[in-house]
């Protein structure tokens, strides 16, 4: 990409999902909530938990864990909510921790190698190397599509 | 009187009076016999002068009462309208713009108008060929002219027209001065009584000091007045001085050539002041506008943004109204609990009224249907009945502002090509008088505006003849099309089937705006047509807001909502009752059967090993004619909720029509009925 040129830092907030570090671009965290009650909606994929009432707003919420396909486990004092708000929706993950923010310098990211842990290739865009840590980046878009366009309007 | 408070009513209420004013001109530039539309401008142009008046924009006020003087002489016949004359007065609307641009950026709203003035008042003398002239000529011409008359050429010109006009009128012109008490302690009670006497008995054009400063009590035992009145000196006179605490009472009458002169050495009518807030100018025609009133200020407008900031800070507030509840009912606490429900009333009056701020039923829009169709009947030679059903459908201002346009298009079509004449009708065998039903409903996360008419409906060949004509559709694809396609086909551009074209619709153009304006809602309009029995245009409107009254069900520990449109009735019914009808059970509901739905089922609940009641509670909702039960566990109640969408994540949901949230700041998804009946 030729703007990484100019672009020295990105600034991502990281979470923890098992014992993975994943980041996500600070642009697009609206906020992290603690866990909030949610209300199951039916007949969903069993990654979409529900919805919660987010200040007034019904914001969707997706577990990531079972998104990715990972072992679900009980949601702890440190599940945290992290609300993605992107141009056409807002929608909340539930991730085990919220733990930083962080500066990545752009050139430190590098495409995902072959084989990354558990998780659906598709799902990650980059991979950045931080000191001694291993960060994953994100495709939101990947990540949030499926349940996303299968529209009804039949005429 | 600190005006600053009023200022962007002032601006956003000027702004909308000259655009009336512009309409209302281009109107009257096509039309100039037409003098009902002077009066539309003459009223706008008169409220705009009242208010900058008010306000203390003298230069603004000035000139639309020189604008009103040539509007008045058009409306009383003095003056043809002719296109000079027009320009001219747009002109001054131009000249009000920039002023009111210029108050609106901080600036004083001061700009020379007295070419204009000086134009207006050619007009309105008669004396069109100077007019001609000024208007026609380059402005070098002009300015010479203000140049030589600039010292009388200053804002008190306007009065003194004012002063000779009321002459002409039968009023005399008086300068009153009055002597206060110099033990007077109600100095500023004393100048208002005066100030009632006078009004009662004319109209007061000026007043030294200005009215603010008496009412500050900001002057010493003297102040004078000018003012127009049919009464005489004397009683004026004895009236004034029923006021007590009034030492004594000059008057002085203003003659009709000793104005200037009197003015200038009496000094007590301060003509040349040009503030004048506060100030009332004489009419030329009292008795003909007294019933107009300046602008009320018993509404404010606000912006519907602001609406939105408050309603969603308000739901904060339910949330934490929720928390407060479940905290003192674990307290036990009678002080708190008092409190806490105390707060549970006022949010909940509170509640309602930020809720129905944003609502107005859409009977505003339909309100002026009936009086449409029958005009529109009488000009077709046709008979039609207006029936309109739920016009106290409440919707979203945004919606209804917008939703009186295309609605006014779609009830022309059906009256100009929907419903026959009367001996057609006859000949098909229909009653001679045609129905066309409006309806208005809440349905799910919709609002629904339907129109129905028993006319021809839409005729296939015609349609498709047309529209192959017109090269919207080929004849190929022509056959594969239903018929439902085939009358959506009468929304696309440039359609009109019309064999003769009339000035009620068939221009091609309605019915293709009222698609792309529902569009531009976010919604639909669907057409469904039996051809010789008539259409039902549908318009189907999202809810960005909307207040609906549902019952709240629980099912296991989850919390659902059933719109109270769709309910019948609630019923317990035993569970021997429950019949088996070819794999689906049933009940008799007073004779009539009605399948049961088992919400848990549907909504994918665990409901095995769970014991079977001996009673069941079934919510009977119904879609058109059709009824089915809702099983549900129990009741909660009866509530007025706040629609809400799933987001744009969730937008295909199976059977839920969106959310709402309780008091307790739970998320509780809404039934949709609709798709739970076939």
């Amino acid at each position: 990409m030729t703007e990484i040129a100019q672009q020295t830092d990105k600034k991502v907030i990281v979470f923890q999902l098992m014992d993975k570090e994943y980041a996500i671009g600070v642009d697009v965290v609206q906020s992290i909530e603690k866990l909030l009650s949610v209300t199951r909606v039916p007949k969903m994929p069993s990654y979409i938990k529900g919805v919660i009432n987010l200040k007034g707003v019904v914001t969707p919420i997706v577990d990531l864990r079972e998104r990715f396909g990972m072992v679900v486990d009980d949601y702890t004092d440190s599940t945290r909510i992290l609300i993605i708000s992107l141009v056409e929706y807002d929608v909340g993950l539930i991730v085990d921790a919220a733990n930083d923010v962080l500066d990545i310098p752009v050139e430190s990211i590098e495409a995902q190698p072959e084989v990354v842990g558990s998780v659906k290739s598709d799902f990650i865009s980059g991979v950045a190397k931080v000191e001694r840590r291993l960060l994953l980046l994100l495709n939101l878009h990947k990540v949030l599509e499926p349940v996303n366009r299968v529209r009804t309007d039949e005429f | 009187m600190d005006t600053n408070q009023y200022m962007d009513m002032f601006i956003e209420e000027s702004k909308e009076h000259l655009q009336a004013c512009n309409e209302h001109l281009l109107e009257l530039e096509k039309n100039p016999d037409d003098l009902g539309i002077v009066n539309e401008v003459f009223r706008s142009a008169h409220t705009l002068k009242g208010m900058s008046a008010t306000m203390g924009f003298d230069d603004i006020a000035s000139l639309t009462h020189m604008m009103e003087n040539v509007l008045d002489a058009i409306r009383n016949a003095k003056i043809r309208v002719t296109s000079e004359i027009l320009d001219v007065v747009f002109r001054a609307v131009d000249y009000l713009e920039e002023m009111v641009v210029d108050i609106e950026s901080g600036g004083t709203g001061k700009k020379d108008v007295s070419e204009l003035v000086k134009s207006l008042n050619a007009i309105e003398a008669g004396r069109s060929a100077i007019l001609t002239a000024v208007s026609e000529t380059a402005s070098t011409v002009v300015d010479e002219v203000i140049k030589n008359n600039q010292t009388t050429l200053h804002y008190d010109d306007f009065e003194t027209t004012v002063i000779s006009q009321s002459f002409e009128q039968g009023y005399y012109a008086y300068e009153i001065t009055i002597q206060l008490r110099e033990d007077c302690l109600l100095k500023a009670a004393r100048v208002f009584m005066v100030f009632e006497i006078l009004e009662k008995t004319g109209e007061i054009i000026k007043s030294q000091p200005h009215v603010e400063q008496l009412e500050n009590e900001n002057f010493d035992e003297q102040f004078s007045i000018a003012l127009l009145t049919k009464e005489d000196r004397d009683t004026l006179q004895a009236k004034i001085m029923k006021v007590s605490e009034i030492e004594s009472v000059t008057i002085n009458p203003i003659s009709d050539h000793g104005f200037i002169d009197n003015k200038q050495t009496t000094n007590d009518v301060a003509v040349n002041t040009p503030t004048t807030a506060g100030k009332k100018e004489i009419e030329p025609d009292i008795e003909k506008r007294s019933g107009i009133s300046h602008p009320s200020t018993k509404t404010i407008r606000v912006n519907i943004e602001r609406l939105d900031v408050l309603m969603n800070l308000f739901e904060e507030l339910i949330i934490d109204r929720g928390r407060l509840q479940s905290i003192s009912s674990e307290l036990h606490n009678p002080a708190l609990t008092e409190t806490v429900e105390s707060i549970t009333r006022v949010s909940g009056d509170l509640q309602g009224i930020i809720l129905n701020m944003r609502m107005i039923p859409v009977e505003t829009v339909f309100n002026r249907f009936p009086k449409m169709v029958r005009q529109l009947a009488r000009d077709l030679d046709k008979k039609v009945d207006l029936d309109i059903v739920g016009a106290k459908t409440e919707l979203d201002r945004t919606v209804i502002d917008e939703i009186g346009d295309p609605l006014v298009h779609l009830i022309r079509n059906a009256l100009d090509h929907g419903i026959e004449s009367p001996a057609e009708r006859l000949a098909a065998g229909k009653p001679e008088e045609g129905t066309i039903t409006l309806r208005a409903y809440h349905s799910g996360n919709h609002v629904f505006i339907e129109l129905e008419d028993d006319g021809a409906g839409v005729n296939r060949k015609k349609v498709i003849a047309k529209a192959i004509s017109n090269g919207i559709l080929t004849p190929e694809t022509a056959e594969t099309l239903t018929n439902r396609q085939v009358a959506e086909l009468i929304l696309a551009t440039g359609f009109s089937t019309a064999e003769k074209i009339s000035d009620v619709s068939g221009r091609g153009v309605g019915l293709d705006v009222v698609k792309s304006t529902i569009e531009s809602l976010g919604g639909f309009i669907t057409i469904k047509s039996k051809e010789g029995q008539g259409s039902l245009f549908q318009v189907q409107l999202p809810l960005t807001l909307s207040i609906i009254s549902v019952m709240l069900v629980e099912l296991k520990d989850e919390v659902y909502a059933i719109p109270l449109s769709s309910i019948i009735e609630t019923a317990i019914i035993k569970t021997s009752d429950i019949m088996n009808a070819h794999n689906q059970k049933v009940i008799d509901l007073r004779g009539s059967i009605v399948p049961l739905v088992n919400l848990k089922a549907i909504f994918e609940m665990e409901t095995q090993g769970e014991p079977t009641d001996d009673l069941q509670s079934v919510v009977i909702v119904r879609k058109g004619d059709k009824l089915a039960g809702l099983v549900v566990d129990s009741f909660i109640g009866q509530q007025e909720i706040v629609l809400k969408s799933l987001g744009d994540y969730l937008n295909n949901v199976f059977a839920i029509s969106g959310a709402t949230i309780l008091g307790d700041g739970q998320v509780a998804l809404i039934v949709d009925c609709n798709s739970l009946i076939k």
